[in-house]
């Protein structure tokens, strides 16, 4: 008879310290909600992952802020010698590879939001057609997604070899006199990655944007058909409006991987001059021997602001949206 | 039956999360536990524990078998642990500060002397003591750390040099240029003829320290090279700006496209005898798997440039092992280290691995090739042994300063002036922290 009570009235057994008539079984339930085994259990649950989290990404990051305003070759706790902000300055002006490698992460944005984005869309609405063959084409633009960042480069790379690559050869360009160094001329060679970067984004673009399409209501399209519009018309008035969330989250995504891009440069060529990347700074600063560990962190600093500059107006938007709704 | 069914399920649940916090920490001790290094299993008197760099399969293979011959000899077994050259490379600093093995493999020069000047080395005045007879002053010199003990015991040691190919210089009818204005001459006689005269590669950004070190003590001499290398020269210095002007009159002869060209590329048009000249260490070789081509390769000494100096300086780098800094089985690291600065142990290593000459001058010299030969006479002939830009220098500075700015000086040979002024103010930061 206990089981018809409690199903009849949800309220009631949803707080069950508050009713006192449905509750016989566990009288003690008043005062102690949970057992002591749950309650190590809990803090377990909740300890462990709190004390990773605060160890790997807080206790770090907050370490490297503080190692930003020092100096320091990783030999020894004793040689941490606190130089203030002469990291910065020296990042500032008189490195010659930082002003460029800023400059690089923005071109690598801007071009990622400009060409594989709206390509990756236009794929999207393409196979969204339920067109034959649909899911092979979706599996041969999104191979590239899947491939390791670190392998993709190297098969660029050696498509874009000087003498033996695949580009210098089908054209006659690795004669002397005739070389087009895509790898090696600063002129070129961020081009030629971000073909690569791009090649690789659409895919990325693609799936996203598919997944945002099939969220749309049917009935929106065939409203917007009755009302005479054409394919281009109902896609730029009522599909591509309600692909907002997928927007946010499109441009979010390019901004995390502009900021990030490392591996697939590092593999191309290292970071050499005209490829140099924040993240490839940090990376041959403190990675190596004798390595400047302080050094490296004011450029991880640097990094970390300008992340934090996208991210926290991101964040304060959607928190915003979400009390709203 | 209710409470049953309502009593089961909970404590098994728990028992799952328990299951999941547990499989949590653990997964979070791996990766520390893996972090603290692999060594610590000798603590027996009959294994003496060894960090290898060697992980290319010939040198491994060259070094297991000395390792062998040190067995039989002593009943001391020697327990490899190979990793990537390059990763061992990177990850020197916290494996010396870690538990290391009780020896490890390193380089001659400042390299050696970071770590020994930080106490991450033991001194081995006693092992020299024995070795000593067995090496030449040069040697003797490159083994020491700043504070005059001695930290390191060489094995082998090659030369950077101008390879090129007998047939292609019969050919042409092309003579050795013993000075520069006959190396340009040559060069501009090889574009002529419709060779690439000097063959080049820097994706790696190191072959281009290789070019300025030649020219740099070819012009300036040993010694400024030293001060320049500690840093105690300044890179702005009229004597560093007029060797990149040498260097910018023989770029035009040098092959084109080089900055995404890797050595091994580069080698290979020596090889196909596209190429004349070659300038890079003797490792070169390498590349030359067919044995005729082989036998056709030669080198000669990079040519004079100023005469007060003539091609007294051979740059030489060093290979051979340290002491860490508190090894498990002193007595029997010692034992070791005798053996390895003994000729028997180098000419184990040189059966198998014909790119590189014994560091000794009590090496048989016997069964060298021919090229190992010249090698060898260029070495001991030498006045002063340099190592390389990036072994006789902070390797912080030569790898975030000097690599990037070499580079740039390759792709703008015109903008000499405010970069060795970028170099200069770089360098001075650097060199002023610790």
């Amino acid at each position: 008879m206990t089981t018809d009570i409690n199903t009849k009235s949800p309220e009631a057994a949803a707080m069950p310290p508050s009713g006192p008539a449905p509750v016989k079984r566990v009288p003690r339930g008043h005062k102690r909600l949970l057992t002591r085994r749950d309650r190590i259990t809990l803090s377990f649950m909740a300890g462990v992952p709190t004390v990773l989290h605060v160890l790997l990404v807080w206790v770090t990051a907050l370490a490297s802020i503080a190692l930003a305003f020092t100096s320091w070759d990783g030999i020894g706790f004793d040689s941490i010698k606190w130089v203030g902000l002469d990291n910065f300055k020296q990042l500032f002006t008189d490195n010659p590879q930082f002003w460029p490698a800023v400059e690089h992460n923005i071109i690598w944005f801007v071009v990622l939001i400009l060409i594989p984005t709206p390509f990756g869309l236009f794929l999207a609405v393409q196979l969204d057609k339920n067109i034959r063959f649909s899911r092979v084409y979706q599996t041969a633009f999104f191979l590239p997604v899947v491939v390791s960042l670190a392998v993709t480069g190297f098969v660029w790379q050696l498509v874009y070899n000087p003498d033996t690559g695949l580009i210098n050869s089908l054209i006659g360009a690795n004669k002397p006199g005739h070389y087009i160094d895509w790898i090696g001329d600063p002129k070129l060679n961020l081009w030629a990655v971000l073909i690569a970067a791009s090649w690789r984004h659409t895919g990325y673009m693609m799936i996203l944007y598919l997944a945002g399409l099939k969220g749309v209501d049917p009935s929106l399209r065939e409203a917007s058909s009755l009302d005479g519009a054409n394919e281009w018309q109902t896609f730029k008035n009522v599909i591509f409006p309600t692909l907002r969330p997928t927007n946010t989250v499109v441009l979010v995504v390019t901004i995390i991987e502009a900021l990030r891009a490392f591996d697939l440069v590092f593999v191309f060529n290292k970071g050499a001059q005209g490829t140099e990347l924040l993240s490839i700074l940090i990376t041959n600063n403190i990675i190596g021997e004798s390595s400047r560990i302080g050094y490296g962190s004011a450029i991880a600093v640097v990094l970390l602001v300008i992340s934090l500059a996208v991210i926290i107006p991101y964040l304060i938007a959607t928190f915003r949206k979400e009390r709203r709704a | 039956m209710r409470d049953l069914s309502s009593s089961l399920p909970s404590p098994s649940r728990r028992g799952v999360l328990k299951g999941v916090g547990g499989a949590a920490l653990l997964g979070a001790g791996i990766p520390l536990l893996s972090a603290c290094g692999s060594s610590g299993s000798s603590s027996d008197p009959k294994t003496v524990s060894l960090g290898s760099n060697a992980s290319d399969a010939v040198p491994k293979k060259a070094f297991a078998e000395i390792y062998a011959a040190f067995q039989k000899q002593s009943g001391i077994t020697v327990d490899v642990n190979t990793k990537d050259h390059n990763t061992f490379q990177e990850q020197i600093n916290s494996y010396l500060q870690g538990t290391p093995d009780d020896v490890f493999n390193w380089f001659a020069g400042y390299r050696m002397q970071f770590f020994a000047a930080k106490n991450l080395a033991s001194p081995i005045d006693d092992v020299w003591d024995k070795i000593g007879g067995n090496f030449p002053d040069a040697m003797k010199k490159l083994s020491k750390g700043a504070d005059g003990k001695y930290y390191f015991v060489p094995l082998y040691t090659y030369p950077w040099a101008i390879f090129y190919r007998k047939s292609v210089f019969q050919q042409h009818g092309y003579e050795v240029p013993t000075t520069w204005d006959q190396l340009v001459a040559l060069s501009k006689q090889m574009k002529k003829d419709g060779l690439v005269p000097i063959a080049f590669g820097d994706k790696d950004a190191w072959p281009a320290m290789g070019t300025f070190d030649q020219i740099n003590f070819r012009l300036n001499g040993y010694d400024f090279h030293v001060e320049l290398m500690a840093g105690k020269a300044a890179w702005t210095d009229a004597k560093v700006k007029a060797a990149f002007d040498h260097w910018a009159e023989l770029l035009p002869y040098h092959q084109d496209g080089f900055m995404g060209r890797t050595w091994q590329d580069a080698a290979q048009t020596l090889v196909s005898k596209k190429a004349g000249m070659y300038l890079l260490g003797s490792f070169v070789a390498q590349q030359f798997t067919n044995k005729a081509d082989l036998d056709d390769l030669d080198f000669f000494a990079f040519p004079e440039i100023n005469p007060a100096y003539g091609q007294d300086t051979v740059e030489a780098p060093t290979d051979g092992f340290m002491v860490s800094k508190a090894p498990k089985n002193k007595a029997g690291v010692t034992k070791l280290l005798e053996y390895l600065g003994t000729p028997a142990a180098e000419q184990i290593y040189l059966k198998a691995d014909s790119s590189v000459v014994a560091a000794s001058s009590k090496a048989d010299t016997s069964s060298y090739t021919p090229l190992q030969k010249k090698a060898y006479e260029m070495i001991s002939g030498a006045k002063s042994l340099t190592q390389f830009m990036d072994r006789d220098s902070r390797p912080d500075f030569t790898s975030t300063v000097m690599q990037p700015a070499l580079q740039k000086f390759l792709q703008n040979p015109k903008g000499v002036d405010s970069l060795l002024a970028s170099i200069e103010r770089q360098k001075k930061t650097i060199f002023a922290s610790s």
